[in-house]
């Protein structure tokens, strides 16, 4: 495994660095390809990345553990972040996450034993007016009315299923909210 | 404003897809930029001053007067757009940049052109991956028409425009952590003078223009109508319209765009369908997210105007304008715990009295909210937010104390009712059930 010669990535690397005037500011989203290349920034793309930006290990690790979206530990294959903060909250957010933590058995921050779902609360997404939301490997989840426990299930379900019929249904649920926006 | 309904969700009015590019042409798009083109760019920056045109990012500084900032002798300059749109309760950049999208990356060809910036970056929230990348299919779109590049629209004038994501960090919603950031150091706020249109203060030393995603969207519509027509709709010291965006106990949650000059009531009431729960009535608002003071949800706040002027009056502002609204089974001591922890998880540690100070506001609220605090403890946390207020490098500080302080002042019996008397157990704080 590497980012560093790996056809993959070669383009949008070289992309991000010819963004800038300086190689250092690429490091956020090279930052992004290493994770998404480890799972979670750990050492190795951590110098990769130095490399690719002329900084220290140390300084991208300062980068790294600043900013909340990369994780400095390895997560199950789905990152479900559910957003608790007031506005969610005033909505049921809050029980949301719990029940969401206890339908998959895991404390808060952990990862199911079949290494599928990491869950944890966040702050606040901007989906506001859709709560309770939550997002899904940095993608938003969003419902009509917002999300209720049975919709969580169902999304479990599809995940588990496989891929494609996860990205499904999360498409449906979003065609539902644009549509709503479209005709507001 | 008579005939016009909106400026930032025009597509409403003339009902078309504006996310396409072709439709967007098709309906005064880039028209804005061709009359910009046209002129000087100092009378690109007149227009907007007269306008009256003001930051919708939360602070509210008149836009042209900042473009008016940039030293023109100077080579190299950027254009910077922040949508890191991250305050508790805010999404309207989302939804500008969801079904507008070229209205924004209009506006911003209209303000790089008029301080002379060829390179232009839109800092996005880590958690706008999908706006990422449809802004960049966007710009694609436009390359394609020669509306962004070299030579836009045959004007001799070049501009090049790139999105960059941040990775959750509020901070980055300040403008010169946000410039911090995109130059790959620690979101933290830079010490000032010199300020970002100094050349020194900008990114990579560069004079910086830094606008809010919302600023930079009202731009093209200014061109194509003029000062006037955008001074004649809103109140005198708020011209034009605001995108309002509604959470919590109202029956239609949403973001809703209204002329300055509309009130609370037209909104949450006659918009908004009022409570969402029938047999509860409206208890507090936050008007701009956590960072705002708090209101009594009241006759006389429904019956005040959403405007800069009005809110003032008022005792709190309209900032981002991120209404949360609460019904009256909600206990403000909840409210004010869960926005003091977000300041906690968000101070970005740089300043101690906002580092600690975030801190020892929860650990107190806390105790508080277990039923273990004392009336000393009420004292205690209005002594920490006041040591916190104004002393720091960014707003943050001030933004973190703002909860306690006017939370405290305006309920205070929620408080009381929590912390013991002559040594007697207090009550805890019941948390809001859901579906409330």
């Amino acid at each position: 495994m590497a980012i560093i010669g790996n056809k993959k990535y070669q383009e949008r690397i070289n992309e991000h660095l010819a963004k800038y005037p300086d190689k250092r500011s690429a490091v956020m989203p090279l930052l992004y390809i290493a994770q998404e290349e480890y799972g979670w920034v750990n050492d190795e793309g951590i110098a990769e990345v130095a490399q690719l930006c002329d900084m220290d290990a140390t300084q991208v690790k300062s980068i790294a553990g600043f900013y909340t979206m990369y994780s400095e530990k390895p997560k199950g294959k789905y990152w479900l972040q559910v957003c608790t903060d007031l506005a969610c909250a005033l909505r049921g957010a809050d029980e949301l996450h719990h029940e969401l933590l206890h339908e998959l058995g895991i404390e808060e921050g952990g990862t199911t034993e079949d290494g599928m779902f990491t869950a944890e609360h966040v702050m606040c997404l901007a989906g506001c007016d859709r709560a309770p939301m939550l997002q899904c490997n940095f993608h938003f989840v969003e419902a009509v009315g917002g999300l209720t426990m049975a919709h969580l299930r169902e999304l479990i379900a599809a995940a588990r299923q496989d891929d494609k019929t996860l990205q499904k249904l999360i498409a449906k649920w979003r065609d539902e909210v644009n549509k709503q926006v479209q005709q507001s | 404003m008579s005939e016009t309904k909106h400026i930032l969700l025009r597509w409403k009015d003339v009902k078309a897809d504006f996310r396409k590019l072709a439709e967007y042409r098709k309906h005064e798009g880039f028209e804005g930029l061709k009359k910009a083109l046209a002129a000087k760019p100092e009378e690109v920056i007149d227009v907007v001053k007269n306008s009256g045109l003001r930051g919708r990012g939360g602070a509210g500084f008149p836009t042209g007067v900042k473009w008016s900032f940039i030293p023109k002798q100077e080579p190299i300059k950027y254009f910077v757009v922040n949508a890191d749109e991250s305050e508790t309760g805010t999404f309207k950049d989302r939804l500008i940049m969801e079904t507008n999208p070229y209205q924004l990356l209009e506006g911003l060809l209209i303000g790089a052109y008029a301080i002379g910036a060829h390179t232009a970056y839109i800092y996005l929230r880590g958690e706008f991956w999908d706006i990422a990348a449809q802004l960049d299919a966007c710009i694609e779109e436009m390359r394609k028409e020669g509306l962004v590049g070299k030579n836009i629209l045959g004007s001799g004038y070049d501009c090049e425009i790139y999105t960059h994501l941040g990775a959750g960090a509020y901070i980055c919603g300040e403008e010169t952590a946000l410039l911090n950031s995109l130059e790959g150091k620690l979101g933290q706020p830079r010490v000032r003078p010199p300020f970002p249109a100094n050349k020194g203060g900008g990114l990579y030393g560069e004079p910086t223009v830094v606008n809010n995603v919302e600023t930079i969207a009202n731009v093209p519509w200014i061109m194509t109508h003029g000062a006037d027509a955008y001074k004649a709709i809103g109140t005198e010291q708020s011209a034009g319209t605001k995108l309002y965006c509604v959470s919590g106990h109202v029956k239609k949650p949403g973001v809703y765009e209204l002329p300055f000059s509309a009130t609370f009531r037209e909104l949450l009431v006659d918009i908004c369908g009022g409570p969402s729960v029938e047999g509860r009535s409206f208890k507090a608002l936050l008007p701009s997210g956590g960072s705002g003071p708090i209101v009594p949800l009241n006759d006389k706040v429904l019956d005040t105007r959403m405007s800069y002027e009005d809110t003032a009056k008022i005792g709190t502002i309209i900032g981002s304008a991120s209404l949360i609204v609460m019904d009256d089974s909600v206990d403000i001591t909840w409210v004010a715990s869960k926005v003091t922890k977000f300041f906690k998880h968000e101070s970005c540690g740089k300043c101690t009295p906002c580092r600690e100070g975030t801190y020892w506001l929860d650990k107190v609220i806390d105790r508080i909210m277990a039923g273990e605090g004392s009336e000393r403890d009420i004292t205690l946390i209005e002594n920490v937010a006041k040591n916190m207020a104004g002393i720091t490098l960014c707003a943050l500080g001030e933004f973190a104390a703002n909860p306690i302080i006017h939370t405290i002042k305006q309920f205070p019996d929620d408080f009381k009712q929590h912390v013991k008397k002559d040594g007697k157990a207090a009550k805890p704080v019941a948390l809001p059930a859901a579906g409330d």
